[in-house]
């Protein structure tokens, strides 16, 4: 069990070339082609990475680039134009109102923000798609958002590995 | 894709403000697209930056499959060769009689003065991927507006349909599969000749057989194929086999649920076919047309 305050350590600032690396990388992950089943429940990295620089490193990235991925993914995607761009506008706007109280949680709690989170973005999608007349696709449609939770420890370790300041303490 | 901080973001509008701006956008572009269809071109040159990423990201996965093919053993292409080989002599006879049944074909319709049937050309293409869209069955294929692929064209692979395009960009395609909850394909029942549509409902390996009356003329392992009658779907290529029957004299229909002939959830090769537009080759220029071909089949 993580100590509380998770992350609270304080990191060398972010480049906006590093932001961009990371953000590069989690659309590449979501444009991989996975075979079968496994395209449908995979986690959305994207949307995890947002997450990750809105809750530690606040006031960087707006609104604008998270909406412009968005659309960016519904053209990879297929889905209506403006799909992900919604449910990442709400995304950001739910991560700008939680990112305080987030960092003060250990991980088990940040994991149940991010879920909470990842769900009501999904959930903005589903509405979206049931109103354009789709059926609902079953339970399943929210397992890339428990994956994604589960992802989050992971995903926090590694895109601050390189912004941890260099005391030669870290552990890992 | 710059990243460059908003400006106008720094010290402006409330995060409310923010958000509901970026929101109404969305819903906005959201009617625009699903209602009235006008967001195509945006579509269209945000997929043509995306499509070459994504045709590189789905490198990985070909590699897996390619390498997968590599260790296959040797009985079963030994396997494959001997079914192929087999299915190659069993169409040649079917392509020996079809020809003499067209030519027959032809020279009866222009007997009766009938329009002749367009020959359709077709367009090879390859499944690239299933896109990451749980509410939808499609596949994107290799081929695009370059190509010559339009919205609206039928494809199919070996077996059977598998669906239509429904979307093109100019170097990808996407086909809605006949198992979407939005495509309908026409269909005549082989055996019988009942008319009637299939429709999809969103579950891969189901097509349901809608509006049959509890009596029609229906069985189990019935042969559906497409009856053509729309212009979409050239006719009598196989759509699906009926594979469950309810019938109930409470309700006016019959409950009739299909499986898709064709593999309509695999990867592999398909054909686009390019049907010539249904006003384009009337009897007219056609007739001009068939005697030449009449004398040169003489000679």
């Amino acid at each position: 069990m993580a100590e509380r305050g998770e992350g609270s350590e304080i990191l060398r600032p972010a480049r906006w070339g590093y932001i961009l690396l990371t953000l590069t990388i989690a659309v590449s992950a979501n444009l991989l082609a996975l075979p079968g089943v496994a395209q449908i429940l995979r986690p959305d990295l994207l949307a995890l990475t947002l997450i990750y620089w809105v809750v530690y490193h606040p006031r960087r990235l707006g609104f604008l680039p998270a909406w412009i991925l968005g659309l960016v993914m519904d053209v990879a995607n297929g889905s209506l134009f403006g799909e992900h761009a919604l449910g990442y506008a709400v995304l950001m706007y739910l991560s700008i109102v939680l990112y305080r109280r987030i960092v003060m949680f250990g991980m088990i709690q940040q994991m149940l923000h991010v879920f909470a989170i990842l769900v009501v973005s999904q959930a903005v999608m589903l509405v979206v798609r049931l109103a354009a007349g789709a059926d609902f696709p079953g339970i399943t449609y929210f397992v890339p958002s428990v994956l994604g939770a589960l992802l989050w420890p992971a995903l926090f370790a590694l895109i601050r590995m390189p912004l941890r300041p260099r005391t030669g303490a870290d552990v890992a | 894709m710059e990243y460059s901080p908003p400006p106008f973001f720094k010290r402006g509008p409330g995060l409310l403000t923010r958000f509901g701006f970026f929101a109404l956008v969305s819903v906005a572009l959201l009617v625009a697209d699903a209602r009235f269809g006008y967001m195509d071109t945006a579509r269209g040159m945000l997929a043509a930056i995306v499509n070459p990423f994504q045709r590189l990201f789905a490198l990985p996965a070909d590699g897996l499959s390619r390498v997968a093919e590599f260790f296959v053993t040797s009985s079963h292409l030994r396997r494959e060769n001997d079914r192929l080989r087999r299915e190659a002599l069993n169409n040649a006879a079917a392509l020996q009689t079809q020809q003499s049944l067209a030519a027959e074909n032809d020279n009866l319709r222009q007997l009766l003065g009938m329009r002749e049937r367009v020959e359709r050309t077709t367009i090879p293409a390859e499944i690239l991927h299933a896109p990451r869209d749980p509410f939808a069955r499609r596949v994107v294929v290799d081929r695009g507006a370059q190509h010559g692929v339009r919205p609206g064209l039928a494809a199919i692979d070996r077996l059977g349909v598998i669906g239509q395009v429904t979307r093109v960009f100019p170097f990808a395609s996407e086909v809605s599969l006949i198992t979407d909850k939005e495509q309908a394909v026409p269909i005549q029942v082989l055996r019988s000749g009942v008319r009637g549509v299939t429709f999809g409902i969103g579950y891969d390996g189901t097509l349901e057989l809608r509006f049959m009356p509890v009596n029609a003329d229906i069985q189990n392992g019935d042969l559906l194929v497409t009856s053509g009658i729309d212009g979409t779907y050239p006719p009598g290529l196989p759509v699906a086999v009926v594979s469950n029957i309810e019938r109930n004299a409470a309700y006016a229909f019959a409950r009739i649920t299909c499986t898709p002939a064709a593999g309509v959830s695999s990867y592999g090769q398909i054909l686009i076919v390019n049907a010539a537009e249904a006003g384009a080759d009337p009897a007219a220029p056609g007739s001009p047309g068939a005697p030449p071909a009449a004398v040169q089949e003489q000679r």
